[in-house]
């Protein structure tokens, strides 16, 4: 039965979206705090050497310059790698800023000036003279292929490729068969709000820290380890991040800045990056792939060979799962797959949306199309003979698979069968049309998260948890599941996230957060009732006395009971009648934590299909992608509304990671030299048309209570390959190195 | 960025003595690229002088049939001045394949000659840079050079001039009106920019102190046959790799007039007054396009990361001519590049 309370699967408005676009949504470097002062960090202009002289005094003796920090006068803090590293900190030893005078990449921070402004602050950092000792630095990762090597065990979530079967045997077995090298270059996350944190003194070393970050704990664990302050001394705050993608996993380097020198001066200190210094720290690293594929007569797969190397930093080994997919998505007996790290003078790699997966099925998308032009097939029915329905990488079933739905109503919508397979046959007037077609698979995972639910007097809900929004919904999406759980209208309730004081949630990232904290709201909401009923039962009112918990609903504001529902009590009352304020619960997440020690009994995956259409021009060889279907399949949708723009912002970076987006590397300099939003290209509006999202209906009672299995990161997936294999039936050019700009077609 | 002082001029007079009376004064216009360069160091004034007061924001006919655009208007009223759109289309198109609405509503025509060079190198003060720092060497050449020039380059630099309006204004064959220390002046558009030489920290003639007050354009403005080309990394809101501004006479399909100029290729608009002869007398016709490409791009030289722009132009030309003399817009990839408001 359907209740006016209920909102779990119904297109709703962001609950942040009046703060959003009437600016009193406040992000990490707006908060105005008495008594501010303002750090700017100087960068490395070179990329490998020593710091040999800082002349500090004529920037000292500027009226206003409070301090200028820098390796000499930074006091050492926590002396052991393990204190620097931070929930996803890959293996090695993290980077300490204003550590010591050595240089390991370009625009590494080399000394702040603390001043009374911005303005001042700006200006003394650009007089402070500094001089190095330079040596030859190696940035070049195809230089270095030689010298990779095997990750150990890597970070948080690294599998490493497992191989099976025998490729060497399915590859002579093929009939048809292809081989071939891809590639793309390193990209940063660039989101809108560059990095800043605003360290708030409280006197005795107590600090309020509004930080952009993915994690609020993440950044106060850091803080705590490094700088040897107790829980209660660094609170972290971060109600807003303007765009994260990955790039607030870690705690970036203006945080220590800031807290130190806010230690250091027992003062309140904010420092913000400019947007050059978001390219320098973590980026998708560049990737150099090769993969090779052979089919029997039938179109089967009887081999997938697919070999990885990315680049790393000299200090950390920053892995991700590139290849793995390539053993999941598509059945075959013999895989064999390969992953290796080569170091370079960069800062280390950091997770961009989709990490790992985005590099991985640029490749194997690619070379899926090209084996299936070699072996005269159609890219769908090519992809559907080889369809997966037994995860051989994992040995497990699937908790439920409906790739097979998103290939065929992402088809029917597209249009597929219209297609004609030989490049360049189809044509729109004097411009080339190609269609092309991709996809991927993405985990559903879900950590603990601790959430608390409250009802007050007023009747109003307030569901709290430290978990993040980075733009995708959170506060939406967990405001309708509480409202539904307990039967409130959607006014009546208040989702609370991203600070240190309320329950413990992990990193917004691995598009975990909807399961993990959703289905806690659900538990929290689950105690949160059985509190009001065991209230409503000393209450006078005979019909709840002997009533269990599932007898009960909570529905249109009332506890009642299912069986009868004008036997019911406004939820108001119960808390009033109390003599409480409030009514509390929290979920226990010791059943989640105990789930994830045993071995899982499914395989549990996101899937999409990606239909693209390019218009060409034959002679000037202007790409434009004038349409995409994106089917998803990803259980449950908690929001249509603000799911949609999940895959439409992933198919809008899909577009820019084919067609322009790149960090470009001058290897003599081992600098970025596109270090700003003019050259460092993301599309535009008139680089987008039309985008047709489809969520396939997929029910999965065994990847979580919910069934969700998140939406962030699984769009992006293939859309980069089919922008690419579209140029190809347009043209008959197979570019295998992204972006595909124009003097690749030429 | 260092401090400044300001002053907001409301006489041509005042604002060249105020110029003068200061060791590193710089005129501002609408700041588009001024305050970019002075955020990254570039540019190190210690005044500035407001000219947005000197009422030199009119576009007006002019007596002998041409128009004068104020040195102080617009972009933005300038591409869409009812004067403009109607005699001088191909001037519209070239400001409106420029930057985005937003600069274009800031940005001046004054300025948008003065603009400097988008080369990587010259904007990042980690790399070395003839034309901001002279002798200290050209980090492009060797380098990342996918902005950089095809033609008229030399040892010391290989800049582009990054605007497309100044592309129109070569072809158009503009009047450059400028107001100095030594009184007034004007300059042929093709004198006002110059190629990099030894000199690459010069990109234009104009004498120290001197202020740029207006724009002629002269009465023909090829309304008839024109287009504006501009091929680049996306569809707006990126400089030009190769833009192409070309505008035709025709006399049936016999070539009577013809003008060529390119941008993103040289230091200045290019334009090939030979290859514009090439033009005249032909049949509208993609060979006789082909012929003049190949001409235009006769000396061309690729700096590595570059050397698809020599093709690119050649195409970028036999298009744009191609659609100068059929005006069909269908062929018009900029179909979907001048979306733009
Ligand atoms: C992100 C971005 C993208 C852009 N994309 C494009 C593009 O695609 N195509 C394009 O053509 N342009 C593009 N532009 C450049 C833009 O067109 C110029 O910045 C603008 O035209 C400069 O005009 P302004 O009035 O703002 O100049 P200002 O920044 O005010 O001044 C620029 C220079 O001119 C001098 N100056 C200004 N007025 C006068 C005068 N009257 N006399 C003498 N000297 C003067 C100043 O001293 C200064 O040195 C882009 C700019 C940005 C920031
Ligand atoms: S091309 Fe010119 S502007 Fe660029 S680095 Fe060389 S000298 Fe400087």
């Amino acid at each position: 039965m359907s209740h006016t309370t209920d909102y779990i699967g119904k297109p709703t408005n962001r609950v942040d979206g009046p703060a959003k676009v009437t600016g009193t949504a406040k992000y990490a470097a707006e908060f105005n705090v008495p008594n501010l002062l303002y750090g700017y960090v100087v960068s490395s202009p070179i990329t490998k050497g020593k710091i040999t002289k800082i002349d500090t005094a004529p920037v000292l003796a500027l009226p206003g310059v409070q301090e200028v920090f820098t390796h000499e006068n930074v006091p050492g803090f926590a002396f052991l790698d393990r204190s620097y590293k931070d929930d996803v900190a890959p293996g090695g030893s993290p980077f300490r800023p204003l550590h010591d005078a050595e240089i390991k990449y370009s625009l590494q921070p080399v000394a702040m000036v603390v001043a009374d402004t911005f303005e001042l602050a700006r200006y003394a950092a650009s007089i402070l003279h500094i001089e190095y000792d330079e040596v030859a630095h190696e940035t070049e990762l195809v230089k270095h292929i030689d010298e990779a090597f095997e990750p150990g065990r890597g970070k948080t979530g690294y599998k490493p490729p497992k191989s099976r079967g025998n490729f060497g045997k399915g590859w002579k077995e093929g009939v048809a068969r292809m081989e071939a090298n891809y590639s793309h270059h390193a990209q940063h996350h660039n989101p809108m709000e560059m990095f800043a944190s605003t360290v708030e003194w409280l006197g005795d070393k107590n600090l309020t820290i509004y930080d952009k970050t993915q994690g609020v704990f993440n950044s106060q664990q850091y803080v705590n380890k490094v700088f040897g302050l107790s829980k209660d001394q660094a609170r972290v705050i971060s109600k807003y991040t303007g765009g994260g993608f990955g790039s607030g996993l870690r705690p970036q380097y203006q945080l220590f800045l800031a807290v130190m020198a806010s230690l250091q001066l027992e003062r309140s200190v904010r420092v913000s990056l400019t947007r050059e210094q978001m390219f320098s720290f973590g980026h998708r690293p560049e990737t150099l792939q090769h993969v090779a594929l052979a089919t029997a007569a039938d179109g089967s797969l009887t081999g997938i060979n697919h070999f990885a190397v990315a680049e790393t930093s000299q200090f950390e080994d920053f892995t991700e799962n590139v290849v793995g997919w390539s053993g999941t998505l598509y059945d075959c007996k013999n895989v064999e797959l390969g992953y290796r790290l080569a170091k370079v003078d960069v800062f280390s790699p950091l997770d961009m949306r989709a990490p790992g997966a985005a590099s991985g099925s640029i490749a194997l998308e690619i070379a899926m199309d090209e084996m299936a032009y070699a072996a005269g097939l159609d890219p769908l029915e090519f992809r559907l003979r080889n369809y997966s329905d037994f995860d051989q990488a994992q040995n497990l079933p699937y908790s439920s698979k409906a790739l097979r739905k998103c290939y065929a109503e992402g088809a029917a919508k597209f249009g597929w069968e219209k297609r004609t397979a030989e490049p360049g046959s189809m044509r729109d007037g004097n411009l080339l049309v190609g269609w092309g077609m991709g996809g991927g698979i993405w985990d559903a995972s879900k950590q603990p998260a601790v959430v608390k639910a409250s009802l007050d007097v007023d009747g109003h809900l307030t569901v709290s948890s430290g978990t993040n929004d980075i733009g995708t919904g959170t506060y939406t999406i967990m405001t309708q599941i509480a409202a539904e759980s307990m039967g409130l209208p959607i006014e009546a309730v208040t989702f609370v996230l991203g600070d240190t004081t309320l329950p413990e949630s992990p990193l917004q990232g691995g598009s975990w957060t909807a399961a993990s904290v959703g289905n806690s709201t659900v538990e929290a909401c689950t105690k949160l009732g059985e509190a009001l009923l065991k209230q409503a039962q000393k209450m006078d009112s005979p019909a709840f006395k002997n009533a269990k918990i599932e007898e009960v609903e909570f529905a249109n504001g009332q506890l009642r009971l299912r069986s009868d529902s004008t036997q019911a009590i406004v939820l108001r009352d119960i808390v009033q009648a109390s003599g409480e304020t409030k009514i509390e619960a929290e979920n226990s997440t010791v059943l989640t934590k105990l789930e994830m020690l045993k071995p899982p009994k499914y395989s549990m995956h996101a899937h999409n299909a990606v239909f693209v259409e390019v218009k060409v021009d034959p002679e000037l060889m202007t790409v434009h992608v004038t349409r995409v279907v994106n089917a998803v399949a990803a259980g449950r949708i908690i929001n249509p509304k603000t799911a949609r723009s999940q895959v439409l912002g992933s198919v809008v970076w899909g577009i820019s990671s084919a067609l322009m987006e790149e960090s470009v590397m001058d290897h003599r300099f081992g600098r970025y030299m596109n270090h700003n939003y003019a050259e460092y290209h993301v599309p535009v509006n008139a680089d987008i048309h039309d985008i047709d999202v489809i969520f396939v209906s997929e029910e999965d009672d065994k990847v979580n209570p919910l069934g969700i299995k998140g939406i962030g990161e699984v769009g992006l997936l293939g859309v980069a390959a089919a922008v690419t294999n579209a140029i190809y039936h347009a043209t008959g050019k197979r570019v295998r190195d992204l972006p595909v700009t124009i003097d690749k077609l030429l | 960025m260092n401090s400044f002082t300001f002053t907001q001029a409301t006489a041509v007079a005042g604002a060249v003595q105020d110029k003068a009376a200061h060791d590193d004064a710089a005129y501002i216009g609408g700041g588009t690229n001024l305050i970019d360069l002075m955020k990254e160091n570039v540019a190190r004034p210690t005044h500035l002088i407001g000219l947005k007061k000197l009422g030199l924001d009119t576009i007006e006919n002019t007596p002998d049939g041409g128009l004068r655009l104020g040195a102080l208007a617009t972009n933005a009223d300038t591409a869409w001045h009812p004067e403009v759109e109607k005699r001088y289309p191909l001037l519209n198109q070239a400001i409106l394949a420029g930057a985005s609405p937003q600069l274009r509503n800031m940005a001046t025509d004054g300025g948008n000659l003065m603009q400097r060079t988008r080369c990587y190198y010259f904007y990042d003060l980690a790399t070395p840079c003839n034309k901001r720092e002279p002798g200290s060497g050209c980090s492009a050449i060797g380098g990342y050079t996918r902005v950089h020039a095809i033609l008229g380059t030399s040892e010391h630099c290989i800049a582009t001039h990054p605007s497309d309006m100044c592309v129109a204004l070569a072809a158009l064959e503009a009047t450059v009106r400028v107001s100095g220390p030594n009184g007034e002046r004007t300059i042929a558009f093709e004198d006002f920019h110059r190629l990099p030489g030894d000199q690459p920290e010069r990109d234009n003639t104009l004498e120290p102190g001197e202020l740029i007050t207006g724009l002629d354009l002269p009465e023909k403005g090829f309304a008839k046959n024109f287009s504006y080309l501009k091929l680049r990394d996306r569809t707006s809101y990126a400089f030009a790799l190769v833009s192409v501004a070309a505008a035709l006479e025709l006399d049936g399909n016999t070539i009577t007039e013809a003008r060529l100029a390119l941008g993103g290729v040289a230091h200045k608009p290019w334009r090939d007054k030979a290859a514009e002869a090439m033009l005249i007398g032909q049949p509208a016709t993609a060979d006789t396009f082909r012929r003049a490409a190949a001409k235009v791009l006769e000396g061309a030289k690729g700096q590595g990361t570059n050397n698809f722009k020599i093709e690119l132009a050649k195409r970028a030309i036999v298009r744009a001519l191609k659609q100068a003399a059929e005006m069909n817009q269908v062929l018009d990839t900029n179909a979907f590049q001048n979306s733009n408001p």
